[in-house]
């Protein structure tokens, strides 16, 4: 489904640049459950916002079913992660002061879909996430946990092909981490396709593969049988 | 797309309620004075043009000498001779009535009580140039103004402050100063004119006695004159200054030394004034209009700053910068409408306050509440634009970073 070739990506010219990912080859198939491991400064995150057209590639092509991603502007890659992408964060980015379901319903907005329907669908998200009963709740009002949860229901409401969670459980202690890496690996059975980014091992180790970065290059991929 | 923006931008302003409206101030000020100045000044000439056309617009003022200005004479102005008006009346076809007038004030005094009042030396056709009518009694007859005898009319004012309300004062003795003269009629109610004077306190007595007692001469310093129906006004100027200079051998160079005034010359100027007024207090409005924009930008840049982790989610999420911009816009937009709507209604409300003080008509102008709404909204989009560009050209990535 995703077929990265030689990607590269620096910031800066001459002698001030500097080359955070030095060629990446990567595929990712349908279904595939991937996490990227690496210490910080690695170019995971610049990999990650790559994959999720939140950046584009200096150099290389990226192909998603075989269309150039990387030769897209600024408003179609908005649209592709409008249709395409969900996204999940650390720091969990839900609105401050907007209640859970209006939090989940938000991409459904820029999809154009109706008041009714999106209701019905940021509901079945909120339910899906185990969250039915916390619907009318602010983000402050919800603990680290829940308001992940929230955040995962964000990114599924509008199905997208590609899940990507950027250190989801990095803001969590370690029972809620797994509690959220469970509800990741029950949407992954469900069919989704996951990839996320973490630095720790035990998360890791939920992901069908792993690859380590280092330097801006994978040194190491692992599969996992589960 | 729209209306959600709509609808979050009424949550935005509500959540910052204060700051909001902190915001919203200018806008209001602004709008607030534009729409009651703009009623004001339009209740105020319809008033006016309501006073002077009951005033009589048909009536001419003739004075001797050549206005300098509002008001200015030059001071070789020479006045009016008995015949002068009695040429007038026989010649000039325009002229419906026409008469002498000699004003001054005096005190007036029946048994105890005594009134400080206008005394009016008039000739019979006064009354007619007036379109006043006589309450009780009678007019003037034509003998008593030829020999000037001691009789005089009074006012409603002077009727009350004199005689209250249970005594007839047909028939009567006043005393005025040095002399007295007895009442023969009363005039109908006219109350205040144009410039709030009460047109009631006043005592008419027959010019010739006028002349006689207080005057000291026969010559006359103003002569009205009631135009007839259907003549234009500017005609009857014409045939009268034709004839006075006849009258007063000017040479065909000289300018005349007289000037007929209307009651219409007089109102176009007040609405000259009013005119100028309105643009220069609606030059100020217009500099609180851009001072209420102003700050509008000012709290949406601050607000596009403190909510750049919004406009990182939203990116993300899958907005387009366009998006942003239509959301930011419309929040300004909203903002400065509101703004409108508010000053608006506090225009009118100070409209209403001033009209009912000033006793003026409460005129309330469709047109400018439209333009107003229109104009806070353009205010919004004005000065909103700088701001929801700043968010929509914000990299989603560093965006999602900002703390």
């Amino acid at each position: 489904m995703i077929d990265l070739r030689k990607i590269v990506k620096y910031y800066g010219a001459g002698e001030a640049r500097t080359e955070v990912l030095k060629g990446i080859d990567l595929k990712v198939e349908k279904g595939e459950f991937l996490a990227i491991m690496g210490p910080s400064g690695s170019g995971k995150s610049t990999l990650m916002h790559i994959i999720g057209c939140l950046d584009r590639p200096s150099s290389g092509a990226y192909l998603y079913r075989g269309r150039r991603l990387d030769l897209l502007d600024n408003d179609q890659r908005a649209y592709f992660r409008r249709y395409k992408i969900g996204f999940v964060f650390q720091g969990y980015n839900l609105l401050k002061k907007t209640t859970a379901l209006e939090n989940v319903e938000m991409p459904l907005v820029y999809q154009g879909k109706r008041m009714k329907e999106r209701r019905a669908l940021a509901k079945k998200a909120l339910e899906s996430v185990g969250l039915g009963n916390r619907l009318y709740y602010e983000p402050n009002e919800l603990s680290g946990g829940q308001q992940q949860r929230v955040a995962i229901a964000r990114a599924i409401v509008t199905a997208p092909a590609l899940l990507i969670a950027d250190e989801p459980t990095g803001n969590l202690d370690t029972a809620t981490s797994h509690e959220i890496m469970k509800l990741l690996t029950r949407l992954h059975q469900e069919g989704n396709t996951i990839i996320i980014v973490t630095h720790e091992n035990d998360i890791a180790a939920y992901a069908g593969r792993v690859i380590h970065l280092r330097d801006g290059m994978i040194v190491r991929e692992q599969n996992h049988v589960h | 797309m729209f209306i959600n923006a709509f609808l979050l931008a009424l949550r935005e302003i509500r959540r910052n309620l204060m700051r909001s409206l902190l915001t919203m101030i200018g806008i209001v000020i602004g709008i607030a004075s534009v729409i009651a100045m703009v009623n004001i000044a339009k209740g105020a000439s319809l008033s006016v043009t309501e006073s002077v056309s009951k005033l009589g617009s048909r009536i001419l003022y003739i004075v001797p000498g050549q206005a300098r200005g509002m008001g200015g004479q030059s001071t070789t102005a020479r006045p009016f001779e008995p015949q002068e008006t009695e040429v007038l009346k026989k010649s000039v076809y325009a002229i419906e009535a026409v008469s002498g007038v000699e004003n001054t004030t005096l005190t007036a005094m029946y048994r105890d009580r005594n009134y400080h009042t206008g005394i009016r030396g008039v000739e019979g056709d006064f009354l007619t140039i007036q379109e006043w009518k006589i309450a009780s009694g009678r007019a003037f007859e034509k003998s008593e103004l030829r020999s000037g005898q001691s009789v005089c009319i009074i006012g409603q004012t002077v009727l009350k402050k004199l005689f209250g309300s249970d005594i007839d004062p047909i028939g009567k003795r006043i005393r005025l100063e040095h002399f007295s003269c007895t009442i023969i009629g009363t005039l109908a109610k006219k109350g205040a004119n144009t410039f709030g004077m009460d047109q009631d306190d006043v005592i008419l007595v027959p010019l010739k006695m006028f002349q006689r007692r207080i005057g000291g001469t026969n010559k006359i310093r103003l002569i009205m004159a009631s135009v007839k129906k259907g003549i234009p006004l500017d005609e009857a100027t014409l045939q009268i200054r034709r004839i006075l200079r006849e009258q007063r051998h000017l040479p065909k160079d000289a300018e005349d030394d007289f000037s007929i005034f209307t009651m219409q010359a007089l109102l176009s100027t007040i609405s000259d004034i009013t005119t100028i007024l309105t643009v220069m207090l609606g030059f100020v409005a217009a500099i609180s209009l851009v001072v209420g924009g102003i700050g509008i930008m000012n709290i949406m840049l601050v607000s596009v700053t403190e909510r750049t982790r919004e406009i990182g989610i939203r990116l993300a999420v899958g907005a387009t910068s366009d998006d942003i911009l239509t959301q930011f816009l419309i929040e300004a937009i909203v903002l400065s409408a509101l703004g409108g709507m508010i000053g608006i209604l506090l225009g009118l409300f100070i409209s209403w306050i001033v009209s009912k003080t000033l006793q003026i008509a409460l005129v309330v102008d469709p047109m400018t509440i439209t333009v107003a709404l229109v104009v806070s909204m353009g205010i919004g989009i004005l000065f909103g634009f700088i701001p929801a560009r700043k968010a929509a050209r914000k990299n989603p990535i560093e965006a999602l970073r900002y703390e």
